[in-house]
This record gives C-alpha cells, structure tokens and sequence, in this order.
C-alpha cells in the first residue's frame, strides 16, 4: 500500500485533479538528468513521448537493450490497482523523459527519507527509454470487476508441440517492458516501477536482454542472434504504415483501440549442440545464408525468398523445414506480427551449458490469428526445434497511450 | 526428436565418394590454404587463377547469373569429379574446399544444372611438396564400411522387433512388471539406430514422442505413451490408467510401426558422410535429451538410452576409423581418448552386465561429468565428416 502523503511519488499533479498542463516535453518538472530536445532521435540523447495515441516500445526503432518483467497484483482493491497504474504512468513519463521516477531525485527531498529515485541513472541520458505496460489474461478474472473488460483477442495461449514452459516464467497480470540503449537505464526503470508497485504488485519473473534481435525501421542494420545468422530481415516497418495499422494496433472502439497484444517466449538454444552443426546444416535450418542473410533461393538480404526454386534432385533450395519458409506469411495464409526480441545470456546451467537464447517478442493486432498460428506451424515442423526449447511465455494486452490526463489503462475503470 | 541430418547429406553422398579422390595424410588444418574466386554467370566461368599450390584450395563460387549454378572441379580425363558444389542460388557465394594433389584439372560451372556446362578450363595444381597418402583402398574402404553398418541397422532392428512383441504381448497382457523390465532393455535395439529410424518423418512421432512434443488434440501413440502408464507414479494428477482397449491399440500399433521400420531399412545405403553425420547425430541427441533426464521422463531409464546412443555412434566410428586415420589420425586419436572416458563414465553407472543407475538417482556432479565429457567429444567428432568428405 501506498502512502499518498509521501512526498514523491504522487501522481495527483498529473492524472488527477489539477490535470494536464505539466508535463508535455518534460517541461515542469525539476531538471535532475541530462534532458535532451524531444526532437532527438538516436543515440544516447534519444527522447520518445510516453504521452500518444499508442505507446511507445512498439514501432519505436527497437532499442539495443531489455528488461521485461511481469509482475502478479496483490490482494488490493479495484480502485488501488487503478492508482497503482496512475502511480506507474507518471513515473514512467517522468523516467522516458530523462528525469528521476519521483519528483525530488536521488539527491534531494527530505534528508530523514530514502531517496525517491534509486539514482543509479544519474548523469546518464535517457538513452531512448520506452517503457510499455501490458495487461495479462489472469487480470481479468473476478478479483478487480474486469471479467467483462477481458479481450477477445486476450487468450490462454494453447500448448504448442514441444513446449517446455517452466511455471515460474509464464504468465502474469501485468507486465512491463522497458527499452533503452543503454541497459542501466532500462534496469533502473523497471527497478523504480518494482518499487513503486511493493505491496500492491509483485515480480514473477523478468528478463534482461541485449542485442535487437529485429530491426522495426528501414534505417536499422539487421542486427544477428545467437544463432550467429540475421534475425528480422522480413520483419514489418514502422514506415509501413497501412500494414502496421493493420497488423499491429487492435482496431474496434473499446478500451483497447489503439492498443496491441504482446506474446513472449523465453526461447533457450541448445548453442553448444548448434556450435557444432555444419555450415549446411545451418543454413538448410534457417534457409538463409549465414554471411549476408541472403534466402537460399538467391539474391540479397533483402531479396523476397523464392520457395519454389529447386536444385539437385528438384528439392527446393529453401528446405520444406526451414524456418524462413515455415514463419513466412505465404505458408501461413498470409498471417505477420512485428518482431521486437532480444538476445539473452543468463549464465550458464548446472551442466555448464551457456543458458543463452532469445527472449521472444512480438506485438500484433490479434494473436489468434498471427502468433498461434504461425507458432503451430513452427512447432509441428521446423527444423530449428532440434536446437530451440520454449521455456517461458506470456501473453498481454497492450492498452493504447496515456495522455496528460488519463493514465495507461484508464479505459479499464470506465 | 525429429533429427534429419542423414537425410539432409544424401545430397552430400556422391560428392563425398568421388571427393575422396584427393586427400592428404597431414592434419588438413596444418596448411595454408589457397583462396580463389569463381564468377559464374549465364555464359562463363571464370576462375581467379588458373592454377594453385598442391594443398588446401578454396574456391569461393559467386553465383553471378539468374539460376542456379553447380561448379566443378574434374580430373584430367575431363570428366571425373574431384569436387563439386552444387545449389547455388542467383546471387548466393558459396565455398568449395578440397584438398588438391598436383596435376591437371578442370574447372566448369553449370548454370541451370544440365548439360555440359560452360568454360570448362584447364585448371594446373603444381607440387608444394605436400604429403599425399595413397588413396587406392578408399573406395573399398568406403563400400565395406556402407555394407557394415547396413547389416548393423538391419541386425538392430531385427532385434527391436522381437523384442517389442514380447513387450507388446506383456503390457497387454497386463503383465506390467515384465513389460517394465523389457522397456528399457527394448529400446536399446531403437536408440543405437536412433538416426536411421528418425530419417523416417512419419515413424519417429508415431513410435518415439514425448508428451511434451505433442499438440492440443494431437493423439499420442508410441513408447512413451506406454511409458506413462507402466510408471505413473510422477504422472500428473487425476491420471487414470489406460483401459485395456486403449492398451491394445498402444501395443498392436507400436508393433506394426516397428514391422514397417524393419521393411524400411532393408534397402538402406549409406554414404560416407551420413555414417559420419550419423554419428554426430547420435551424440546431439545425447546432449539434448538424455543427458538432461529429459527422454525417459516416466522410467528414468535415460542412461540405457545413453549407452545406446553411444554404441551406435562408436559402430559408426569404427566404420571409417581407418579411412579417418590417413586424412587426420590426430583427430582420431582424440576421438579415441574421448569415447573412452564417456564409456568409463557410463561403465561406473552399469549394475550388472545390462542394467544402469536411474537418472533420478545420480548426483548433480556425476550428471555434470556426464555434460561435460559429452561436450570433450561433441566438439572433435562434429570435425569428423569435414574432414573426411575435403
């Protein structure tokens, strides 16, 4: 439980009483961090709105590093989970901003108080912070009065072929992803957040990642897993602005228009076993070359793959299991979702093994017509499965942008 | 685990028989290699240089025309093939590494696949002075090797079919304590061909899938459908015990897939490089699934499976031990060393002649010996069939 009267992290300022004027570009708050013109739009100096018709971390140009965390709501009331996301939203557009998460900072308010900020991203800048909020199925059970909000897009993901899910990494009510360049800025905001949820949400499980594992703008290089191959060449652009509308934003006129739906895997790669496969091998696996990215079929990179193209013995090119074929919309009646995964490292294993993988994440309009799919043809055939293993999964609801006046998810309480 | 890797290198078989044809004594590692390019386009072919210290040669094939292409190296005669890539997509570079002995050669390329090429160009190998076995028994070498492990499938899976009747008839039987002690020693006879019987896509879920591989609504048939209910006791629960209808339709069906393995493999050849594959293959499958308790997740039975696996790559290993002792006897006396430690390892588990140690009962540290020793030999034996098809 909160404590309203505690100096620092009061939202009331923002999305309650006295309302909108403050925040905008970050103007009227304490200039405690670097704050850099909005206008920015690389590099360290990076500065994206948290205020907008969606929120940001989606189309945004997918950001070097990660820390995803899903947390479970405690036994609280309706009205305190809604503060709890008021709580969350100011701190999180005073964080993307480039300012500390309350309002004095690590270094100031009252000498007799911890700090209201955990000060570790002091004198750093924002580094193109995202912070999105999502919304997990098991929100909306009987708990909260939210049954009737449930979307029918929200659903419990189905087991698919070969799962291995491992219960302490699946699920939860509410999640938070948080992209930056720079990994302790994204630690810090998810640290903050953390703390500001302590009593009326706890972790279940999060996750640090490095290293895009898709590019969501042309401008982007398409950056490589740890597979060592390109990952997300296909992937859509935010510059492709009908099919994002399309494939992307939930459509309709409810609380979720405008939003999206978010599924994470936890996908481990046996790397050691992959290490020790043959560049052909490899490359039948993923129907790419390894060195430019290029599909089997011929071309360049960015060349559309040609599944029809055989070689010796009439077998296509592009192997009937290889995951290029298998994960293009062509061989799932049409079916896409932007890519935005990141490569992971969490140490090793008992057996000495590299616990290495990429933590999965896409967003999409409808995952019952898009990632269930699209993972069902994946799990039954693809080649790759010999060297993957699904240990995690989540699914959220995305809600659509906070403005100056409503909080994310404010549509939930109308 | 669907592991396709000996269907994957048919391709590769050919090439490997006749690319033999050149092969020094020497750790290929040990020399420098020379690097060269091929433009292949519609109409030519055209190589960097055209000739090249005996040794290592790369020939980085780019793929400059809008089909296909294969490149060629042939022997004097013009028509023998010394080394070949093939599959080249438009666009694509691609490299073709041989070992190359001092004489005359020809290099062509074949865009579009057929005919007889184009730009077909003497190409001169001169002598570095590099070491050159002889090479002459190789091909017999090769075909003994195909013959013997082809008897080994065979032999194998004439064993895995008498023994799933006497399993089959005890678990339907209801017979449940001999069904339990066939399990493990049955499926030895499955696991030491375990890639040979998964080249078979529509076989290896039917008779070998986990319940974790399955898909919502997806029937569940094969061993480890019987496996969970000779040993329920970790089963999940409100797990009920199969009726006998269900018993009988488990058991006449994993006999009958068992009949069509056996009619499948009678016909079987095998390449160099799939007996070499075949072998990784096997230990892969260690490494993903039995090493980890992840296989026998009713029966802990893992380690029989272990010790099969590993039998079944060191027949492949022994198959072309020899052929791999003139091209790098270094590796094989590291792929030696390695075999052994892992079979002392497995021996310090085996209770009696037939039976080992459950997974639930080793130690953290003897399932990460285990890990590591998989590792000190996964990595040399994934060396092997570079080696022996250069």
């Amino acid at each position: 439980m909160v404590d309203d009267a505690k100096p620092g992290l009061s939202r009331r300022g923002l999305f309650g009483l006295t309302g909108a004027a403050v925040v905008g570009a970050g103007v009227g708050f304490g200039v405690d961090r670097v704050l850099t013109p909005e206008a920015s739009s690389s590099g360290a100096a990076a500065v994206y709105p948290f205020f907008g018709e969606h929120q940001a971390g989606i189309v945004t140009p997918a950001q070097d590093r990660l820390h995803f965390a899903s947390f479970d709501v405690s036994d609280i009331s309706r009205d305190e989970l809604k503060e709890l996301l008021e709580d969350w939203s100011y701190a999180a557009s005073r964080m993307t901003a480039g300012q500390s998460a309350g309002e004095f900072g690590p270094a100031d308010g009252p000498y007799d108080s911890p700090p209201d900020d955990t000060g570790e991203a002091l004198d750093l800048p924002p580094a193109g912070l995202t912070i999105t909020f999502g919304f997990g199925p098991s929100l909306f059970d009987d708990r909260f009065g939210l049954s009737s909000k449930r979307p029918a897009a929200l659903i419990d993901l189905p087991h698919f072929p070969g799962d291995a899910l491992v219960d302490a990494l699946v699920g939860g009510d509410l999640c938070i992803q948080a992209c930056s360049d720079d990994p302790q800025i994204a630690v810090h905001a998810i640290r903050n957040l953390s703390r500001i949820a302590f009593g009326r949400a706890k972790l279940r499980w999060s996750q640090l990642g490095f290293g895009r594992t898709s590019s969501t703008t042309r401008a982007q290089v398409t950056p490589r897993n740890l597979f060592g191959f390109k990952d997300g060449t296909a992937n859509m652009r935010a510059e492709d602005t009908a099919l994002v509308n399309k494939e992307v934003w939930a459509g309709g006129s409810d609380w979720m228009a405008g939003g999206s739906y978010l599924v994470s895997r936890k996908i481990r790669m046996t790397i050691e076993t992959w290490d020790r496969t043959s560049l052909r091998e490899q490359e039948r696996v993923i129907g790419r070359n390894k060195g430019e990215g290029a599909p089997l079929s011929g071309g360049t990179e960015f060349t559309e793959p040609d599944f029809s193209i055989t070689g010796r013995g009439d077998a296509p090119l592009i192997d009937e299991e290889s995951h290029v074929r298998l994960a293009h919309p062509t061989t799932n009646a049409g079916a896409t979702m932007l890519r935005r995964g990141y490569n992971f490292v969490d140490g090793n294993d008992d057996l000495g093994r590299l616990n290495a993988g990429l933590f999965f994440i896409c967003f999409q309009s409808d995952p019952r017509e898009q990632f269930v799919p699209i993972q069902l043809s994946l799990a039954r055939n693809d080649a790759m499965n010999e060297y993957v293993r699904h240990v995690g999964s989540g699914i959220f609801a995305v809600p659509p942008g906070a403005t100056e006046n409503r909080a994310i998810g404010a549509g939930l309480f109308d | 685990m669907t592991q396709r890797r000996l269907v994957a290198g048919l391709s590769l078989g050919a090439v490997a028989m006749l690319a033999l044809a050149g092969c020094v004594a020497n750790n290929p590692t040990d020399s420098d290699s020379t690097a060269l390019t091929v433009d292949s386009s519609a109409t030519s072919c055209t190589v960097s240089s055209d000739e090249a210290p005996s040794g290592n040669v790369v020939f980085t094939v780019s793929n400059s025309g809008d089909q296909v292409t294969e490149f060629y190296l042939l022997a004097d005669d013009g028509l023998r093939i010394v080394g070949e890539v093939e599959n080249i997509g438009p666009g694509i570079d691609r490299n073709l590494v041989i070992q190359a002995r001092p004489g005359n050669y020809f290099t062509v390329c074949k865009p579009g696949m057929i005919g007889a090429g184009v730009d077909k160009t003497a190409f001169t190998v001169t002598d570095s002075g590099v070491d050159f076995a002889t090479d002459e028994d190789l091909a017999a070498q090769i075909d003994a090797a195909n013959a013997n492990y082809k008897s080994y499938v065979k032999d194998q899976v004439e064993n895995l079919v008498v023994g799933t009747e006497d399993f089959a008839a005890a678990y339907k039987a209801g017979d449940d304590d001999t069904a339990r002690e066939l399990y493990a020693p049955t499926r030895v006879y499955w696991e030491r061909i375990e890639t040979v019987a998964e080249s078979f896509g529509d076989l290896d879920p039917s008779m070998d899938l986990r319940e974790a591989d399955l898909e919502e609504g997806q029937d569940w048939t094969g061993w480890h459908a019987i496996e969970k209910d000779l040993w329920p006791q970790d089963a999940e629960a409100g797990f009920e015990a199969y009726t006998q209808d269900k018993r009988d339709a488990l058991a006449d069906r994993l006999v009958s897939d068992t009949d069509t393995l056996y009619a499948n493999v009678q016909d079987l050849e095998f390449t160099l490089d799939q007996q070499a594959n075949g072998a990784i293959g096997l230990l892969d499958e260690v490494a993903t699934g039995k090493v980890t308790g992840e296989e026998e997740f009713w029966s802990h039975t893992d380690l029989y499976d272990f010790q099969a696996n590993i039998d079944g790559a060191k027949v492949l290993y022994a198959g072309i031990r020899d052929i791999l002792i003139e091209k790098d006897a270094e590796l094989a006396e590291q792929l030696d060393t390695e075999f052994d430690e892992l079979q002392n390892l497995l021996d310090a588990q085996r209770i009696g002649e037939t039976d080992f140690t459950l997974y639930t009962e080793l130690t953290d540290d003897e399932i990460r010996a285990f890990s590591d020793q998989v590792n000190a030999l996964g990595e040399p034996l994934s060396k092997l069939t570079g080696v022996l098809v250069l």
